[in-house]
């Protein structure tokens, strides 16, 4: 029987291409988005960084593109540039752990503890409150602690009123749902087993809590921290309106953007290195999976 | 999994406080949306109609929401492409670099807004692109395809090999091999992170107040501008309600498309 060659469609002839030739298969895929990111991404960054290294024209005209590290000796000189930064990571601080301590208990709730159909109810409920807006979400904490005449005040009688205390709250409560999502997906992935296996073993829940799930959630409850750690830090909008005389980073940056450019891109500098640090610290626990 | 009924009752009623925590200043919008009084104060007036059927007539707000539309769709599709082919190299190919680009690909969203904002602003001023429609777009694609990758990867992780090399032994080649075994099983991921990307850029304000340019106006500018101007402010209210009840309907459909996972994925889980 003599062989006869059906004809190849292109796909199967592009498809035998590429399998002989593995290396294009993996450029083809990762070229465009390797690209945008670089590009656009960390192009831009690298600008941001060498813009930091410019300064004002004397003549107040403009940019002097002149390379040189009076932005950063300003900032490590004057002490209230280094308060501020201090402060600020203070309260992303303040803010995540507050955030861990709030989701913990209602993400084991609907994930280890409710049935499948409250389950999906109550997710849905936590992730709703994303949709609504940033802003009006600021303002109506605006509303509520403000003293007086706010709701806290007027049910109350009391009220933090506009501060860091506030600004603590607030922040908290913007980010929750963003901690809440990772550590729910591993508590999803846990497996029941090993918390019946504990219990068989004689473990109260306390013990089994602190244990076995909190190790195991380490990841995710890292994971969650990024968002909470990184929204706080850049914050600028829920600080002007509920964080009253506070000045964080963000502030600065938003006040110099537009008179002194070079020196709010160095101040920008500051919590990109934080979180650059703090990422590559988390790679080892496994966190960067999880966001 | 054996607890006590202390226990459950415990965490049952943490969880209503959390949930209270989180749907009491919502709550106080929509109640404000209704006031008779312009202004955000406590407690509310009287009842009316009044400033929804402003808003519902209001030109600046209906243009801003289209706005809001246009750019979130771009971004989520490009991010959804970009966002499946890195997804695709990374899990299938161990190459020299994947480590950094995983980084570069989070990096956006790790990153405070404010930097991604300067930085593209900046960037984009050097390149002399003029600011618009385009420009959001590109910004707001580039926060969003960490979204996309990751649910996609996930994804990934739980499917079994052996569903794309059973589809390529009966002789389908790599096209249609993606076509109709690897597409259908990535869908509800796919609709899931890229619902997750529209709600992010559609709310998103930082990185838009640095990369809209003067003109453009999307909803969250918008309202950031006339929450400053006291008569305005109900009607900043009702549209703030009007997108809550609007996302109650895409959200429930994300719960439902990734939590139905069931033996079709053909993993072990």
């Amino acid at each position: 029987m003599t062989a006869t060659t059906l004809p190849s469609s292109p796909g199967q002839s592009a498809s035998r291409w590429l399998h002989r030739h593995p290396r294009a298969r993996l450029i083809s895929l990762i070229g465009a988005p390797a690209a945008w990111m670089l590009v656009l991404y960390v192009g831009s960054l690298a600008s941001l960084f060498l813009t930091s290294l410019y300064r004002l024209n004397d003549a107040g005209s403009g940019i002097d593109k002149v390379i040189g590290a009076q932005n950063y000796r300003t900032l490590i000189d004057k002490s209230v540039y280094l308060d501020i930064a201090a402060r600020t990571i203070k309260i992303a601080v303040l803010v995540t752990l507050l955030d861990i301590v709030l989701a913990l208990p209602i993400a084991f709730f609907i994930a280890k503890i409710v049935g499948a159909r409250w389950r999906r109810l109550l997710v849905a409920a936590v992730l709703v409150p994303l949709w609504a807006s940033y802003l009006v979400k600021a303002f109506s904490w605006r509303a509520i602690i403000g003293s007086p005449g706010g709701v806290l005040d007027k049910t109350f009688g009391a009220s933090p009123n506009y501060g860091e205390a506030g600004l603590i709250i607030v922040l908290a409560y913007l980010w929750l749902p963003y901690m809440i999502v990772p550590i729910y997906s591993g508590l999803e992935r846990l497996p029941d087993s090993l918390l019946d296996a504990s219990s068989d073993l004689g473990a109260h829940f306390g013990f089994t809590f602190r244990k076995v799930v909190l190790p195991l959630l380490f990841p995710s409850i890292v994971a969650g921290s990024v968002f909470t750690f990184s929204l706080s830090l850049g914050d600028y909008i829920a600080v002007d309106l509920v964080g009253g005389k506070t000045q964080v980073i963000g502030s600065v940056v938003y006040d110099n953007f537009s008179a002194d450019l070079p020196f709010a891109a160095a101040f920008a500098v500051v919590p990109v290195i934080v979180m650059v640090a703090y990422i590559l610290g988390i790679r080892r626990t496994g966190a960067l999976e999880n966001l | 999994m054996q607890l006590t009924r202390r226990v459950r009752m415990l965490f049952g009623g943490m969880t209503g406080l959390v949930l209270a925590f989180l749907y009491l200043p919502l709550a106080i919008i929509v109640v404000l949306s209704f006031n008779t009084v312009s202004s955000l104060s406590w407690p509310p007036k009287g009842f009316t109609f009044r400033w929804w059927r402003a808003a519902f007539h209001s030109a600046g707000a209906r243009d801003a929401l289209i706005v809001s539309l246009k750019t979130a769709t771009g971004a989520t599709l490009v991010a959804i492409v970009l966002g499946l082919l890195a997804a695709l190299a990374v899990h299938r190919f161990a190459f020299f670099g994947r480590e950094s680009l995983n980084l570069m690909i989070v990096l956006p969203i790790a990153l405070p807004g404010i930097v991604t904002g300067i930085a593209l602003n900046a960037a984009f001023r050097q390149a002399g692109v003029e600011f618009g429609l385009l420009t959001l777009i590109v910004a707001h694609a580039t926060f969003c395809i960490v979204v996309l990758y990751n649910n996609l990867l996930a994804r990934f992780r739980r499917l079994s090999p052996n569903l794309e090399e059973a589809s390529a032994d009966l002789g389908a080649h790599t096209f249609q091999t993606f076509r109709y075994v690897t597409f259908p099983l990535l869908r509800t991921a796919l609709l899931a992170g890229g619902l997750l990307a529209f709600g992010l850029s559609f709310d998103e304000i930082v990185v838009t107040t640095f990369t809209a340019g003067a003109g453009l106006e999307t909803l969250p500018i918008w309202i950031f501008r006339n929450l400053s101007r006291g008569e305005q402010q109900p009607i900043v209210t009702v549209v703030a309600t009007a997108v809550m009840l609007m996302s109650v309907i895409p959200v429930w459909v994300a719960q439902r498309l990734t939590s139905d996972d069931g033996p079709l994925t053909g993993g072990t889980r």
